[in-house]
């Protein structure tokens, strides 16, 4: 190990995520590759391993020849203040080499918070964070994940940005970099080749002009760029890989488990969800195929718990055969199955109160919103009758602890339905007192609000985030109708979800508040320990932008959005369509019960089987 | 139902996984192995595992000993080579066998020990830090569980130490109490940064090397 290392790592929290060599961490030989790869995480260590997007790429890569993939991601503070004082750049957790020598710089990047993070790794390795400040072929920095459908805030840093599920497009990427790094292309070259690949987008070969006003005029692309770039996405679960065997941290992770991919997409079409629209279309794997995966992974991770993960798992048509088939495999090896995600519905409650045996502690609903009206308006296709069935089904089970979640600020919402939440807390307070099988424990209610974030490709993208001081209002008035003594509220800070909708739909001119804003100390925005909304306003004040513009103001149908070089494979029109749906209180169907006609079927060649 | 002992050694990066962190790898290598390991018959069952004397993280080890129960009938024969293919690096079983000797019987710790000093080793260094620790008592300052600081006396829980003098480093070969109480090795170079603040040491690395028994005997 690196004695610089070894000095400072007793000095930090931790130490053991930064010394990498957990089991099946792939280790290759140096010498017998040509393509380095850095996979970057803009956050720490147990959040980043926590991502099943990271091991698939991981695998894959890792699988082709000649490539070596190593893992980083962002120190926390104390680590990255011994780094830089000590000298020590930004390094792969393989090989313990600095990543500046990489071939190619990747971010995954799931949420905007982490923007500045990127800024901040990239500097830490050593690398120029502008694009135009690295004039060679390597590194190159690239970047994929939920938060790239809209890039524009990256466009001065990021050189490729991979739309999509990237386990085809990534091997594509490596090889055609491969191929410039044999020939001597220019960067140049590489990066207009890339753009005709399907799914890679470069930001700078696109031309953006803007009204006076501050909205986009128009978009051109340069060099046989295409205008729009759609997302790539795996046509057969079956076919794609999974990472049976994944690195187990010796170090305890966020998600210290093994997860189980069911399905991708999401047939609920909830309105505010961007991952329920970029995900679709729905595409599921085998029952056997999934069960097969579990048993190989948990055998080979030693892991006691498994996830069933999806975006709506209850959605999974052979769930309950494939929780057959895996529970007596489980219940000889103590392994628990967790469902996420859970409906509140009947047959949700009856598969968890087979799967939770002995432990019962809590259960989580999410109903978003206090009345039918708004719940209605939202298409989140949940009733108060059926969240009060299924608390009374788990309250006689012996359950004692239920968290509600709910989003303040959505669009058309009235005091009534901010009123309508306390009354939810109370009712399910009543089924407790009905129906609790024993009430000497006593029960937790927790009641849990966000504030709501528009993001792009949703209904509604062209909504304006409520003002601060609205949102302040109606924390505090639901704060005031909540009397019940068993009932917990708690409310997200404002300051981040604001930051957040600014940069969920910026246009590119953010780069340089971005930039300013890394400079003034922002790195791990996601923690409030480092976040600062303040150091973020003098940025936008010292650039002559008003993040209000952004995140405070309703588009019209007609406005060119900044990522309108982008497509997700769900029309605009069907958006507005959902939209205006929205406003009427009237709810769309589930893509099996009625296809909407959302155009993601043109992905997989013009027939969904959801 | 067995009741076994393994003895691994903790290095390199995997000096860096703490104890609790170090009792969920295991709780995770085991099952690979076709072992099962017994877990306790409470609400919450925990498995029945324990490290013999805890390792303070950053510090590496030839002579860790582990003691778990399994359900199955065994004498500990072909384990290492099983639980050797599913470590993380830098640890590795040595051996696995029925312990014939209670934890109690363990009295002394022998360690190695680098003063590291960047700027080369003092003039007169080594004679200087024998003479320190042939005082009748070193007082040093040491967190205590509830993170207040108190006094202790390490001289009564050195039992032997002996300096040697390398290029940029002293080593050190220390025998000190294991328990009731023990003293980190790691100490000894905060004693002398102490007491002789001119000699203390840039970084001191620590090394276990054995696990003794009340007559210096290895204990396993």
């Amino acid at each position: 190990m690196d004695e610089r290392l070894e000095r400072i790592l007793p000095r930090v929290q931790k130490p053991g995520r930064y010394v990498g060599g957990e089991y099946n961490a792939v280790q290759k030989d140096k010498d017998k590759v040509d393509i380095r790869f850095a996979f970057c995480f803009p956050d720490t260590y147990e959040i980043g391993m926590s991502n099943l997007g990271m091991r698939i790429l991981y695998g894959v890569m890792n699988e082709m020849d000649g490539v070596w993939c190593e893992r980083v991601f962002q120190p926390w503070g104390d680590m990255e203040e011994e780094m830089r004082k000590a000298g020590i750049p930004l390094y792969g957790l393989e090989s313990g080499d600095p990543i500046r020598d990489f071939d190619i710089i990747g971010f995954s990047v799931g949420y905007e918070m982490a923007f500045a993070g990127i800024l901040n790794m990239l500097d830490l390795a050593g690398v120029p964070v502008r694009a135009e400040d690295r004039p060679d072929l390597s590194p190159l920095v690239i970047a994929g994940g939920t938060a790239m459908y809209n890039a524009e805030p990256l466009a001065d840093f990021i050189d490729i940005v991979s739309l999509g599920e990237g386990e085809d497009v990534t091997v594509e990427l490596i090889e055609l970099y491969r191929r410039a790094k044999r020939e001597g292309w220019t960067k140049h070259q590489l990066l207009v080749a890339a753009a005709q690949v399907p799914g890679l987008y470069v930001p700078s070969l696109y031309e953006v002009t803007y009204h006076d006003d501050g909205t986009v005029a128009d978009i051109v692309p340069r060099e046989g760029a295409p205008r729009k770039v759609t997302k790539r996405i795996v046509q057969d679960m079956d076919k794609s890989y999974f990472p049976v065997h994944t690195v187990v941290p010796s170090t305890e992770i966020v998600q210290d488990r093994t997860t189980l991919e069911l399905f991708r997409g999401c047939i609920r079409g909830c309105r505010f969800c961007q991952a329920g629209y970029v995900y679709r279309p729905v595409r599921s794997r085998s029952k056997d195929l999934c069960a097969e995966y579990a048993k190989e992974a948990l055998c080979d991770s030693g892991y006691e718990e498994m996830t069933l993960s999806s975006l709506s798992t209850s959605d999974y048509r052979p769930l309950v055969e494939l929780c057959d088939d895996l529970e007596e495999f489980c219940e000889a090896r103590h392994i628990h199955l967790s469902l996420p995600s859970l409906r509140a519905d009947s047959f949700s409650m009856d598969l968890m109160q087979r799967l939770q045996k002995g432990r019962k502690s809590g259960l989580t609903f999410a109903p978003e919103a206090g009345t039918q009206r708004l719940r209605d308006a939202i298409n989140k296709n949940v009733t108060e009758e059926d969240l009060l069935q299924s608390c009374r089904t788990a309250f006689a089970g012996g359950f004692n602890a239920v968290k509600l979640y709910f989003m303040l600020g959505l669009p058309t919402e009235t005091d009534e339905d901010i009123l309508g939440i306390a009354e939810i807390a109370a009712h399910v307070m009543h089924v407790w007192r009905e129906s609790a099988s024993n009430k000497n424990r006593g029960v937790r209610i927790t009641v849990s609000t966000s504030w709501f974030v528009p993001k792009p490709f949703t209904a509604f993208q062209w909504e304006p985030q409520i003002s601060l001081e609205e949102y302040q209002r109606r924390v505090k008035l639901l704060r005031q109708a909540i009397t019940t003594k068993t009932v917990t509220y708690n409310w997200h800070d404002g300051d981040t979800s604001f930051l957040e909708a600014v940069l969920a739909r910026g246009d590119r001119r953010l780069g340089k508040v971005l930039e300013l804003a890394w400079r003034k100390g922002a790195k791990l925005d996601a923690w409030e320990e480092y976040f600062s909304l303040e150091r973020w306003m003098e940025a936008f004040r010292e650039c002559g932008l008003d993040p209000h513009f952004y995140a405070n103001r309703t588009r019209s149908r007609d406005e060119l959005m900044p990522w309108d070089m982008i497509s997700c494979g769900v029309t605009d029109d069907y958006l507005w369509r959902e939209r205006e749906r929205a406003y009427a209180s009237v709810t769309t169907p589930d893509c099996r019960t009625h296809c909407g006609g959302c155009g993601a079927n043109r992905l997989v060649g013009g027939k969904c089987n959801v | 139902m067995s009741k076994l002992r393994l003895l691994f050694s903790k290095e390199a990066q995997a000096s860096y996984i703490s104890h609790l962190d170090l009792m969920r790898t295991f709780q995770r290598v085991f099952p690979r192995t076709g072992l099962k390991i017994s877990h306790s018959n409470g609400f919450h069952p925990h498995a029945i595992l324990s490290v013999v004397l805890p390792l303070p993280v950053g510090q590496s080890s030839v002579c860790e000993l582990l003691d778990l129960t399994v359900d199955q009938e065994s004498d500990g024969s072909g384990i290492v080579e099983k639980l050797n293919s599913g470590f993380p690096a830098g640890l590795r079983a040595l051996d696995c066998y029925a312990p014939q000797r209670p934890v109690r019987e363990l009295a002394f710790v022998q360690a190695e020990l680098q003063f590291l000093y960047d700027a080369g080793v003092p003039a007169g260094c080594t004679a200087e830090l024998e003479e320190l620790f042939r005082r009748p008592s070193l007082i040093i300052q040491k967190k205590t569980k509830r993170r207040e600081l108190a006094d202790v006396d390490i001289r009564p829980l050195i039992r032997s130490l002996s300096f040697s003098e390398e290029e940029g480093k002293v080593l050190v070969q220390a025998v000190v109490a294991a328990q009731n109480p023990g003293l980190n090795p790691a100490l000894l170079g905060n004693a002398v940064a102490k007491e002789l603040p001119e000699l203390a040491p840039d970084f001191v690395r620590v090394r276990r090397t054995a696990l003794l028994d009340e007559n210096g005997e290895i204990f396993r």
